[in-house]
């Protein structure tokens, strides 16, 4: 139930952001973050962003991820 | 660094410090996410022999009480009301019902994804009285008291919630006060992290002299938490390391705590298997009270017996494995599920048999 998952967010408009994941975009609240930027990536969870960091951090995230995605590959 | 060489280099930190430690260690994982992601990429098979590691109370609609199960199905049996809720509640058997059965009978039930879209819904039908089913951790508690915040912007006088939130930290204090465990180490719960802060730990690891870990759900991730644990243990030190800075702050996300407690105050929660825990429950304050679904229904929460044979309380305190249970796999399947470790797919039996009982040793 405490799934989270990183999106970028490629719109905002005060306290409602919009994110783009696996190339759809949904609308999300940034009610519990701080100012949160076009660009930056947000955990999401529940419907809420619960934390906000810049694209450069979140490449590392990518970066995991593919390995991941490599090992599962691999083991296929 | 390719991912097969990374879960290479895990396994033999993991074999080395767990060897440097040489005597037997039991290590726990206290997050439903974290038990779903160990079963489904069989981690246990890249443990040392003397490596044991258990699953605590991590998944919130497991270690809701039995008594709590029944208030919501009594609110469900309203007339006026319609239920909204996380998906995973509602087919959890309490003493006689479950949401689902209730469904059935012709309640109003309807499952959300967020608790901001109950808030929509009680708009949306302005002549029922909706009612959100407010459990989770720390990592959900701050989305449902937005909702809760929303709802009162909005001047809704149709929509309330059953506070049902609890917090982590009491619970693993009730855990290793109980005596009944002797854990070498903690894999603490990662999205509730992001919220409470990696420091929030450190009391655990002085007090208990308890090695802590916060990591993320990646394989890898998971692998090297792991070797932490054990190099700490091998080195004799029980500190908080952060593995999963990239999301979690040592001070949390000050925002979501603020806004915990603005709207709830700490009071007593049952959790299945351990009981009624101090300070573990997020009761919503007086000048919130509009919006407690207890109170406006006068429906309490009891006490309830576990169904009969039952053994998910005994599963969330990792005293029992889900496979050592008498019903698990026999009487109590995904399909037809006696207890809620069944029910919610992050309840460790639901991983256990999903994933596979031999895998998992």
């Amino acid at each position: 139930m405490c799934l989270a998952i990183p999106a970028k967010l490629v719109e905002v408009h005060g306290n409602e952001g919009v994110i783009e994941l696996a190339g759809s975009r949904k609308t999300v609240l940034l009610t519990l973050v701080g100012d949160a930027r076009v660009g930056q990536y947000v955990l999401l969870h529940a419907g809420y962003a619960i934390e906000v960091i810049d694209e450069a951090e979140a490449r590392e995230v990518a970066a995991l991820q593919r390995t991941v995605f490599e090992a599962e590959e691999e083991n296929q | 660094m390719t991912a097969a060489s990374k879960i290479e280099d895990a396994r033999t930190a993991l074999a080395r410090w767990a060897e440097q430690a040489g005597r037997p260690l039991t290590l726990m994982e206290v997050c439903g996410t974290h038990t779903m992601a160990i079963y489904r990429h069989g981690i246990r098979s890249f443990l040392p022999p003397n490596v044991r590691l258990i699953s605590g109370p991590g998944c919130p609609v497991c270690v809701t009480s039995q008594g709590q199960v029944d208030q919501i199905v009594e609110l469900s049996r309203r007339s006026e009301v319609t239920i909204a809720t996380f998906g995973d509640m509602v087919r959890v058997s309490g003493s006689a019902s479950s949401l689902e059965r209730e469904r059935a009978r012709g309640a109003d039930v309807r499952i959300v994804y967020s608790p901001h879209d109950a808030v929509s819904l009680a708009e949306a039908l302005p002549s029922r009285q909706v009612v959100f089913i407010a459990i989770g951790f720390e990592t959900t508690v701050p989305t449902e008291a937005a909702a809760v915040a929303e709802a009162r912007r909005r001047g809704l006088r149709n929509f309330t919630i059953l506070a049902a939130g609890k917090l982590v930290p009491p619970a693993m204090t009730a855990l290793l006060e109980s005596g009944e465990l002797e854990l070498d180490g903690l894999i603490c719960p990662g999205h509730v992290s992001v919220i409470i802060g990696s420091a929030a730990y450190e009391p655990f690891a002085a007090n208990y002299h308890i090695p802590c870990v916060v990591t993320g759900f990646e394989p890898t991730e998971i692998l090297d938490g792991l070797a932490a644990l054990l190099r700490q243990a091998a080195e004799g030190r029980a500190e908080v390391e952060n593995l999963y800075g990239i999301w979690v702050r040592p001070e949390g996300n000050r925002k979501a705590q603020e806004l915990i407690h603005r709207m709830f105050r700490p009071g007593p929660s049952t959790w299945r298997g351990l009981g009624a825990i101090p300070g573990s429950g997020c009761h919503l304050r007086d000048e919130w009270r509009e919006f407690d679904a207890a109170q406006r229904f006068g429906v309490a929460e009891g006490e309830a017996p576990e169904p009969p044979g039952c053994r998910c309380g005994d599963v969330l305190c990792g005293r029992l494995r889900p496979y050592e249970c008498p019903l698990f796999a026999r009487v109590c399947t995904p399909e037809n599920p006696i207890g809620p470790c069944m029910v919610s797919t992050e309840g460790s039996c639901a991983a256990a048999y999903r994933y596979g009982r031999e895998r998992s040793e």
